[in-house]
């Protein structure tokens, strides 16, 4: 019990300190945030232009929940880069803390800060179009919301190996692992569109499942019990991701406490 | 559970007084740090041979004593304290603080433990105060007794409350590196890693710190492993030195018995200059000569 009130004091030390670099670096929030918006806009624009309804549901889904599983992946992979760039990975990994409560701190601020982040670009696009939700099943939405957000933690945590094994490398693989998320999952489109190979891809993708449960459910009504073939994926991601994510975290520090990958200098 | 240490502890004064070390033989204490039989090498680039960062050294530091590692740059002294701090593995050997294995008790030995570096590693755009909460938070420290302390600490380093709610990246170098040293100690760790804490600051910075460093000593129970490459300070907070050159503890003494042996032993003047000249000094020569004769070894 001890152990657990400590582990979630730390857990809410990261949470605390993400908090305050959001807000000392509020500029940048506010330029990004204004460029999601853009990018959100220019994207569902081309199904209002053709005026297909349909098509511009198909657009805003894919734009919100990409954005939001896109933050959470993010922060979560990049949060041994920024201690790099900050130079403060080595102090956080002295400190006495187990890496769970480390890794569920930044996963817990990845959410909170994906929704807010999400949420303002959902309401400029509500502002802008008139969406027909007359058919949506709200509770799927959460649902796939809250699958999704537990396997996108689990493959943040394993990219957040990354930059701890590959001082140079390691950002720019989680970045483009990001990338390859985004163009086999079928954001904006359907994945059966893609080359085979893609699609093979995509099957590995927790955004793949969300995006067609909660595109089900907004768009068609679905509820979860007839969404079962993305329910199970997500699942199973979650259970194996989190677990195989912390494990491997664990290994890949042991690596670069050997080969000395956590200095900066000095 | 909250901060590591006994409250009893922190206060309790040294039984020894400074100086006074090296000319009493003195009772056996208890052992702070014991490394025995500790290497460590890395490996840059593919085909490159292992650089030995360190090599084979033992080192047994006391409750309370301050030892210092002099070395060259690139001697192994920072790549020391990094063991020490559970930042790297040992290749082989063993290191325990306080009787707790590096490697295998962890966590106790974080929980006793912290470290200064040379670069003051914080979030710049943070304020001292934020960075401060954040590390103490880590060490299951509550909020309200660390804001206190923080200010106290930092207040005897000669920096105002004031500065303390602005962004870190507008304090200078020497201000950050005094933030940095208040950070450690707020954990109150009974092994306290400094690894050039006053590389960077101005005289008069240089000797609020050591003069904190000797008040810590007299009226904490804290032991602390220092490295510097200022003689002066050396001589002025060391109970004891070790010299490292090429990953290998060369000699360790008093100052003032490593001062009279360069004296007596080489005919140069009693100076910690001379020390360090006479223990590090490798002529290029012998730097080829080590080379060849490694060359040798691995064949
Ligand atoms: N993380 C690392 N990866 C690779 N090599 C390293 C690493 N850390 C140290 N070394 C090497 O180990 C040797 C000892 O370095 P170390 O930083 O311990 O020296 P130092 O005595 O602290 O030097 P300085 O006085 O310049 O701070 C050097 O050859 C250095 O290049
Ligand atoms: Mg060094």
């Amino acid at each position: 019990m001890a152990m657990l009130t400590r582990d979630l004091r730390a857990s809410m030390a990261f949470v605390e300190r993400n908090f305050n670099l959001t807000k000392r670096y509020w500029g940048w929030e506010v330029a990004w945030l204004i460029y999601s918006v853009a990018g959100a806009l220019s994207v569902t624009l081309i199904g209002h232009s053709l005026g297909d309804e349909q098509l511009l549901l198909v657009l805003v889904i894919g734009t919100i929940f990409w954005s939001y599983l896109a933050i959470v992946f993010e922060f979560i992979g990049e949060s041994v880069q920024w201690e790099r760039w900050e130079g403060t990975l080595e102090y956080t990994f002295m400190a006495p803390i187990r890496r769970h409560a480390q890794l569920l701190g930044a996963a817990l601020y990845a959410v909170i800060f994906g929704m807010i982040h999400t949420l303002f670009v959902l309401a400029v696009l509500v502002a802008f179009f008139e969406l027909d939700l007359s058919q949506a099943n709200f509770a799927t939405a959460i649902a796939f919301t809250l699958l999704g957000t537990v396997s996108f933690i689990g493959i943040g945590i394993a990219a957040s190996i990354l930059p701890l094994m590959y001082v140079e490398r390691g950002a720019q693989m989680v970045f483009v692992l990001q990338s390859v998320l985004l163009l086999v999952s079928g954001v904006y489109y359907s994945v059966e569109i893609l080359p085979g190979w893609m699609q093979f891809l995509s099957q590995f993708s927790p955004a793949t499942y969300v995006l067609d449960g909660v595109r089900a459910g907004l768009i068609e009504g679905a509820s979860v019990g007839d969404l079962l073939d993305d329910v199970w994926p997500l699942l199973i991601m979650a259970l194996v991701f989190i677990p195989a994510g912390l494990w491997a975290f664990g290994r890949a520090e042991r690596y670069a406490k050997r080969t000395g990958k956590l200095k900066r200098v000095g | 559970m909250q901060t590591g240490l006994d409250p009893e502890l922190k206060t309790a004064p040294t039984s020894q007084p400074a100086g006074v070390a090296d000319a009493a033989p003195r009772a056996p204490r208890e052992t702070a740090l014991l490394a025995e039989h500790v290497t460590k090498e890395f490996r840059v680039g593919r085909k490159k041979r292992p650089v030995k960062a360190i090599n084979n050294v033992s080192l047994r530091i006391e409750r309370g004593e301050i030892y210092g590692v002099l070395g060259a740059n690139g001697s192994g002294k920072s790549t020391l304290i990094r063991l020490f701090s559970t930042l790297l593995t040992l290749d082989s050997g063993t290191a325990e603080i306080f009787g707790k294995d590096v490697q295998r008790d962890e966590m106790a030995v974080k929980q006793m433990i912290n470290r200064v570096s040379v670069d003051a590693a914080f979030f710049k755009k943070l304020s001292p105060f934020e960075n401060l909460a954040y590390a103490a938070k880590l060490y299951g420290m509550p909020a309200a007794s660390a804001r206190t302390e923080a200010i106290r600490i930092l207040a005897r380093l000669g920096i105002s409350e004031k500065r303390l709610g602005r962004p870190l990246e507008q304090m200078s170098r020497g201000m950050q590196q005094k933030v940095a040293i208040a950070r450690a100690l707020l954990t109150s760790p009974i092994l306290l890693l400094m690894d050039e804490p006053t590389t960077g600051l101005d005289p008069r910075s240089k000797l609020e710190v050591q003069a904190f460093v000797e008040e810590l000593r007299d009226t904490h129970d804290a032991t602390i492993v220092l490295t510097t490459h200022d003689m002066a300070e050396a001589e002025r907070l060391c109970d004891r030195i070790g010299i490292i050159d090429g990953g290998r503890i060369v000699v360790e003494d008093t100052p003032d018995h490593l001062k009279a042996l360069v004296a007596s032993d080489h005919g140069l003047e009693p100076t910690m200059e001379n020390v360090f000249m006479t223990f590090t000094g490798k002529s290029l020569d012998d730097d080829l000569d080590e080379e060849k004769s490694e060359d040798e070894e691995e064949e």
